[in-house]
């Protein structure tokens, strides 16, 4: 699959190894955090949507089974995991790994639970720390907290039903389970890229792809040693079928659907840039708020230069005249003291 | 009748482990001050714990201020009971100090102005009005302790039971600290292994080891006793 | 890229500090929703907006190489963007030869690359002079009037409340760890890989743990203090006509350049 898409990639009229090698020391030095700017209002706002609504489905759901104890026990879980994710180890040439938390979340939570614990750690990061935006905060909750929280629910428990009732099962289903957590969640944050125009798929994708593949392998065995450290200390807290009594196999089924889904549509849509562009031009995606897909200037600069460079000029100048405004208050208020 | 802690013949055990509380029985009068001392592992903290119905005895039975300890008063308790704990980070889970001391009024039902109130009342009485409005994760372990007891005083309670209060302070913090215990009106029950403490506010000294109560008298006859505190490892010299 | 872990509060006495949370995450939304739909191109809307934001930086007291400094955390994820500058249709700079390819910047390109780059570093600068100017605990309230759920302000003010706590902790299992990683002169250091992710996996894992063992014992300090399983609040006070001012002018600016940047083009 992996090979196709690099093919793909050397074959395409706009070859980009330049850009692939750039991508890919971006990824190794950020997370999956999108920043605002990156993704398109109408791909912000549609994945706000879907969160919205899955968050909501989830507060229902956690209210019904909640025990009184279960507030405490998650805000804490949320600072371990947001603390946990300061962990790191070192990998060969001063980069790093880290620890996303997904996977380990849902295997002791359970989904729903896991899935608030993510969307108020991701919350938090953007809010306090602007670790990714806070329009596409929408997107990153759903990247990190929907995605990442269900795909690893749907493999641990695939393979926990595949595989007999032992210790060594667990600690391979965590591993999967927190491995394509990570990729299939890079897999999406690249996509929402693609469709916004800001990086096309056929380099987003491989490459997200590529190098989450790697990161995975870290959140992977980190998810390995916590579940074996764990499992000797407090056996009964990972157990096969999660924390939850009645077990919808609908979740955990719906969970794999999607990784498979994703794993599948993401190579197609690498190889062919050019559909995923009609896509997006048929379903409006960019509609009137960006113009098309790739070209937007030219119209609007050279035929209208003198009007642009003067609204320019003026812009600047207003703002030049702004900001001195606001200096001079605050020397004017700093001047004359109110208080002793 | 009020202000009176009673327990008889209490017993708890974890399942499939020996008792850790076995037959325990004492009284404690209105107003009485008690320190509760004993070597670590005597089930002193457990035993704090019953006594506002986090932890159900097996056996026995719990009166506090008259009403006896079960489901339907458990509330009523909770309220009349005060218990400061001995890691006052577990104890100040709020975003500020004001919410955190307003906590148990909130769940008391009391309005929005009473509330205030009390919040106002509770952080004077141990000297802390100027913090009402600070973060508790930047204080230090005296202040936090000090805003610990006041979470639990604005709730009005008759009782207080403290775990380890002195525990962490630096000599300075623990003398303001005593001398606040000592300004305190409500009936008293301190465990710990600060026998000073012990010796300057509290009347009556309790000696729990393993479980049992090994000692039950007059704090200056118990803590001369050389040869019990001894025996149950509580000799400083 | 991950969370500094020091509170971003920087205190002041500055009219902004003095601004109602609620009303500043309002305006600070506002902005990031105007600044993402200034169509590309639109740079007079664009240097309108940064000089807003620094007007406000300014105003707020807080040293504006500070936030700034802050501000180039967004940066590298521009490079997302960057083959942009290769693939978008228009008239090439020049075209550079890179083995069997052929790279051809263009202009156009460029300048979509930098519109990206530039929105996102303005958006930035917005949410960080919230974070600099709101303290946490009126951000929580700020959350609850824009109605998210009570659960989850009370699941995200515990997390605040430990993340600290547990942060002590994790950097004390990190020391911890690091002390025992000497190397003695001559040997290469040992144990692959795979086995320091096992130690941090470790590592992680006795966080969880005590992580558990404190969630015990603060239900157990909630119970005490009545706690039902509801979670409770104090109302709110109510927002100031001169709050409402502010949040209207403030909206209406950042629209206008909107609507102004649309019609123009």
């Amino acid at each position: 699959m992996f090979r196709n898409a690099l093919q793909s990639v050397c074959r395409s009229h706009r070859p980009l190894l330049l850009g692939s090698g750039l991508v890919l020391v971006w990824l190794t030095t950020t997370a999956m955090h999108i920043p605002d700017g990156f993704l398109s209002p109408l791909v912000a706002l549609f994945f706000w949507g879907v969160t919205i609504i899955a968050v909501a489905y989830a507060l229902s759901r956690v209210r019904v089974e909640l025990t009184e104890r279960q507030v405490p026990l998650m805000g804490v879980l949320a600072a371990v995991i947001f603390a946990g994710q300061m962990l790191n180890f070192s990998v060969a040439g001063g980069t790093s790994g880290h620890l996303l938390g997904a996977a380990l979340a849902v295997i002791l939570l359970g989904p729903w639970p896991a899935l608030l614990v993510m969307t108020c750690v991701v919350s938090v990061q953007a809010l306090i720390f602007q670790d990714g935006g806070l329009l596409a905060l929408g997107a990153n909750i759903f990247n990190m907290g929907i995605i990442g929280v269900f795909v690893a629910w749907g493999v641990y428990r695939l393979v926990c039903r595949l595989t007999p009732d032992a210790r060594w099962s667990r600690l391979l289903a965590g591993f999967l389970a927190a491995w394509s957590s990570i990729e299939i969640a890079a897999l999406v944050a690249a996509l929402q890229l693609a469709l916004s125009g800001t990086s096309p798929a056929n380099i987003s994708i491989p490459a997200m792809g590529g190098i989450h593949a790697l990161i995975g392998l870290g959140e992977g065995v980190i998810t390995l040693g916590a579940l074996s450290f764990l499992m000797a200390v407090r056996p009964g807290l990972v157990s096969g079928k999660g924390p939850e009594k009645t077990e919808s196999s609908l979740v955990w089924v719906g969970g794999l659907m999607i990784a498979v889904l994703l794993a599948i549509l993401s190579p197609l849509a690498s190889a062919h840039p050019d559909g995923l562009e009609w896509v997006a031009e048929q379903t409006g995606f960019l509609g009137a708020a960006q113009g098309s897909f790739y070209t937007i200037l030219p119209d609007y600069v050279v035929p209208g230069i003198s009007n642009g460079a003067l609204a320019t000029i003026l812009a600047g100048v207003m703002g030049v005249v702004i900001v001195l405004g606001a200096a001079f208050l605050v020397s004017r208020i700093r001047k004359t003291p109110t208080s002793g | 009748m009020h202000h009176t802690i009673d327990v008889e013949h209490l017993t708890f055990r974890y399942p499939n482990r020996p008792a850790v509380l076995d037959d325990i029985t004492f009284h404690i009068e209105a107003g009485e001050r008690i320190g509760l001392v004993g070597p670590n592992g005597a089930g002193k903290s457990t035993l704090m714990l019953h006594l506002n119905g986090i932890l159900r005895a097996e056996s026995g039975t719990i009166r506090l201020c008259g009403m006896e300890l079960g489901e339907a008063t458990l509330r009523a308790v909770r309220r009349a009971v005060g218990l400061v704990f001995q890691n006052p980070d577990d104890q100040l889970f709020s975003p500020t100090v004001f919410d955190d001391v307003a906590f148990g009024p909130i769940y008391q039902g009391c309005s929005p102005e009473e509330i205030r109130e009390r919040v106002r009342d509770a952080l004077a009485a141990v000297h802390m009005e100027a913090y009402t409005h600070r973060v508790s994760h930047h204080l230090s372990v005296g202040e936090k302790k000090r805003i610990a007891i006041a979470t639990v005083l604005s709730m009005n309670p008759e009782i207080l039971i403290l775990d380890e209060p002195s525990a962490g302070l630096d000599p300075q913090a623990r003398r303001n600290f005593i001398h606040l215990l000592g300004e305190l009106k409500q009936t008293m029950l301190v465990a710990t292994h600060d026998l000073a403490l012990v010796r300057k506010i509290c009347g009556r000294t309790l000696i729990l080891d393993s479980g049992h109560i090994a000692g039950d008298g007059p704090t200056d006859e118990i803590l001369a006793n050389r040869i019990l505190l001894a025996q149950h490892g509580l000799l400083e010299d | 890229m991950h969370a500094h872990l020091f509170d971003p509060y920087f205190s002041g006495a500055s009219p902004v500090h003095a601004c109602d949370s609620r009303i500043k995450l309002a305006l600070v939304l506002v902005f990031i929703l105007c600044v993402a739909l200034a169509p590309v191109g639109a740079w007079a809307a664009l240097v309108l907006y940064f000089a807003t934001s620094l007007a406000a930086i300014i105003l707020s007291g807080i040293p504006l190489l500070k936030i700034l400094r802050r501000s180039v955390i967004a940066l590298p994820f521009a490079l997302a963007a960057l083959p942009l500058v290769f693939t978008t249709d228009g008239v090439p700079w020049i075209s550079i030869p890179l083995g069997p390819w052929m790279l051809s910047p263009t202009a156009e390109g460029f300048l979509r690359f930098l519109a990206i780059a530039g929105k996102s570093w303005i958006s930035v600068q917005a949410a960080l002079l919230l974070s600099a100017t709101t303290p946490f605990p009126d951000l929580l309230l700020a959350l609850r009037a824009f109605h998210v759920p009570q659960l989850l302000v009370s699941v995200i003010g515990l997390m605040w409340r430990y993340l600290f706590v547990l942060a002590d902790e994790a950097i004390r299992l990190m020391r911890a760890r690091d002390s025992r990683s000497g190397i003695e002169p001559g040997r290469r250091p040992g144990g692959g890989v795979l086995w320091r992710a096992r130690v941090t996996g470790g590592m992680a894992g006795s966080l969880f743990i005590r992580g558990f063992d404190r969630a015990d014992r603060v239900y157990a300090a909630m119970l005490a203090r009545g706690y039902d399983g509801e979670t409770r609040a104090l109302p709110a006070p109510p927002l100031t006509p001169g709050q409402y001012t502010v949040l209207t002018a403030g909206g209406t600016w950042m629209v206008m350049i909107l609507l102004l940047a649309i019609l123009i083009r």
